[in-house]
């Protein structure tokens, strides 16, 4: 009915093959980026832009980061964790070395030390996978976890072992630290991981994507026809991590403030992979909608206690809150594999053919 | 200089010099080592009736030893408690089977392994739900287990073993031995490995699937029970020990996924081997090298012997 492509016809290849083919999608993704740009930082409270929108921006760069490695891929990891705090304490050495540098530029290298630590740990993938893959990815997550408490290099040898974002100025607007504004960070935050995204799906719809879904449908097959295992392996562990190091990067510099080993832990890359599987394995989109899903349903479940009345402590709702995302997962890999993302597409397509059920 | 010194004279010489406290270290690594066997174990039941990748075993540890304490401090007794949660655990090998497994059949491995992962979380949520999220102590006398500790003087020096550690070791041993006794001589556990075998063939004489994955994780349940109370005792009960349990995974990399020999030879090596290095050359790292040491040895043992040292040898490499 309101999403119809009829008289939408395709003259040429390009017009065949384009990401939205339909005319209605073109608009909605600009209209999307209207309202991210112009009417949140307009329109949307300092809590709502700070508690948010830059929490999910972050862990939805960090969940496509995840998402090219496993769903796109195939290979499990559980290190991505790590990898953000590689990314973040390598942004913070770059700016207290340099500090002229501009810390937007500091937080894209600091992906390139990611990419290349992840490299290092991907090594293994050559010759193993599935479950023997995790455990080497694990061993990535515990080893970065005490290089980051030991070296005390790393965190410039202060006393409390944390690292804290210094006031940066990017063409004399505060960017990083303390002083700088909501508003400010967001519109970082938002122009990088549209900007990457962007990158993202035309790594994916390229051949490079292609050869990394090959090695994930059938690895040998993928072999004799001329994808080399180890160029695209070791690829996509570079380009996941990249972008995992860049959001942790992000999360320190644009939103937290400052950070401790504590952000890095297992339990992070555990809530990456969670946002991963919701959202929808081998989706873009799905890693925003389960980055969304899995950071606003606390917020909410918070929430729903104040609004009915009751008198429920904090804790109690944190326990229910993992109960739920526990059993949201179960159902989800039992009715829907494919995740948000799925429902997503079925829920377009009905819209298409509506009110006809074909 | 100094550096080659303390990394392959020194740390031997401290081993020789003290042997006493060589001694200390070896039974420490060595009652660590049979936990890991222990979590590392119901992880191969599992795997080998059902080909699921339990990543659940952990939480199931903390889970089992949580509703013991919890029932405790509600005031049944001891040993009623003991059954209640034996009780549980069966209840939730039931609950699983029916509301998971069985809906998720022919789900490609990685699925199910993901599902469990949401178990785990599941589980986090409901025992702290209903037990609360502090540490517990476990209640080690009220069952009978010993307490104290007997102290030796071999070499002139000082062996200090406490007895909880002792029950443990005994403890892991029969329960090693009864499983061991279960697969090879009832008519459950023939079923069992018949279905470790080949799933289509065991469906073909008759055995239900369901059934023994209900079993087995069952089975899994009672190991990750006796594992709980064991830690427990040496530790407190807390949601802590499952960053431990995943300890249980470099385990299986060593000792093969599926084979229950393996289990316990690989829990051995990982626990010996990290408190050897965290004694003798931990130091030269900054300490605290117990948290990677395993999965590094892992990582190693998979370039060179990806099967591991008693598994299956076929093995999907690329």
């Amino acid at each position: 009915m309101f999403y119809r492509e009829a008289g939408q016809y395709k003259t040429s290849y390009k017009a065949d093959s384009a990401i939205f083919p339909i005319l209605q999608d073109r608009i909605a993704i600009w209209f999307y980026l209207a309202v991210a740009f112009i009417a949140v930082p307009l329109f949307g409270s300092e809590f709502f832009i700070n508690s948010m929108m830059i929490p999910f921006l972050i862990f939805s760069l960090a969940a496509i980061g995840l998402n090219i490695l496993t769903g796109y891929t195939g290979q499990i990891s559980l290190g991505s964790g790590a990898f953000m705090g590689v990314g973040a304490y390598s942004t913070y050495k770059l700016v207290t070395i340099f500090p002229d540098m501009n810390v937007i530029l500091a937080i894209l290298l600091s992906g390139f030390f990611a990419a290349f630590i992840g490299m290092i740990f991907g090594l293994p993938s050559l010759r193993i996978k599935g479950f023997y893959l995790v455990v080497t990815t694990l061993a990535a997550q515990f080893f970065l976890e005490w290089a980051f408490i030991r070296i005390p290099w790393l965190y410039n040898y202060n006393d409390s072992g944390a690292i804290e974002v210094p006031n940066r100025r990017v063409f004399d607007i505060v960017v990083s630290g303390s002083e700088a504004s909501a508003t400010t960070r967001y519109l970082v935050v938002l122009s990088i991981v549209v900007g990457l995204t962007w990158v993202a799906s035309n790594l994916i719809h390229g051949r490079i994507g292609r050869s990394w879904m090959m090695i994930r449908d059938m690895d040998i097959a993928a072999e004799l026809i001329g994808v080399r295992p180890l160029v695209a392996k070791l690829s996509v562990f570079a380009v996941s991590s990249f972008y995992c190091g860049v959001a942790g990067a992000m999360m320190v510099f644009l939103w937290l403030g400052a950070a401790e080993v504590e952000s890095f832990d297992v339990n992070q890359s555990f809530l990456i992979l969670f946002m991963v599987i919701l959202g929808g394995l081998g989706s873009l989109i799905g890693s925003f909608m389960g980055a969304g899903f899995i950071w606003m349903l606390p917020i909410v479940i918070r929430a729903i206690p104040k609004i009915l009345g009751l008198d429920i402590n904090a804790s109690t709702v944190e326990h229910i809150n993992f109960m739920i995302v526990g059993a949201l997962i179960l159902v989800f890999l039992i009715v829907e594999p494919h995740g948000l993302a799925r429902i997503w597409a079925i829920a377009k397509q009905k819209l298409r053919v509506w009110p006809f059920p074909y | 200089m100094d550096f080659l010194y303390s990394l392959f004279v020194g740390p031997f010489v401290d081993m020789f010099s003290t042997p006493d406290f060589l001694l200390q270290v070896l039974w420490e690594g060595f009652v660590t080592g049979t936990l890991y066997s222990l979590i590392a174990l119901g992880f191969v039941l599992i795997f080998k009736a059902s080909g699921v990748f339990n990543f659940a075993q952990g939480i199931m540890v903390v889970f089992s030893a949580l509703t013991l304490v919890g029932l405790y401090q509600a005031g049944v007794p001891a040993y009623l408690a003991l059954l209640l949660a034996v009780g549980v655990m069966a209840l939730l090998a039931i609950g699983v089977e029916r509301l998971v497994l069985r809906h998720m059949v022919n789900q490609p491995d990685i699925i199910l392994f993901m599902a469990t992962i949401g178990l785990s979380y599941f589980l986090i949520g409901l025992g702290e739900f209903i037990f609360g999220g502090e540490t517990k102590s476990m209640i080690t006398e009220q069952l009978g287990l010993p307490t104290g500790s007997t102290t030796f003087a071999p070499f002139g020096g000082v062996l200090i073993l406490q007895h909880i550690d002792i029950a443990a070791v005994v403890i892991a041993a029969v329960l090693v031995a009864g499983l061991a006794f279960f697969f090879s001589k009832t008519r459950i556990g023939r079923a069992l490995r018949a279905v470790a075998d080949d799933h289509q063939a065991a469906l073909s004489v008759g055995i239900s699937l369901n059934q023994i994955w209900a079993i087995v994780w069952f089975a899994a349940g009672i190991v990750a029970l006796a594992t709980g109370i064991m830690w427990g005792a040496r530790s407190d009960v807390s949601f802590a020990l499952q960053i431990v349990a995943l300890k249980a995974l470099p385990v299986l990399i060593l000792g093969g996924f599926t084979s229950i020999p393996g289990a316990i030879v690989g829990g051995l090596i990982i626990g010996f081997g990290e408190k050897l290095f965290e004694v003798y050359w931990g130091g030269l790292l900054g300490g605290g090298v117990e948290g990677w040491f395993a999965y590094v040895i892992a990582l190693i043992f998979l370039l060179f012997r990806p099967q591991g040292l008693f598994g299956d040898k076929i093995i999907e490499r690329v």
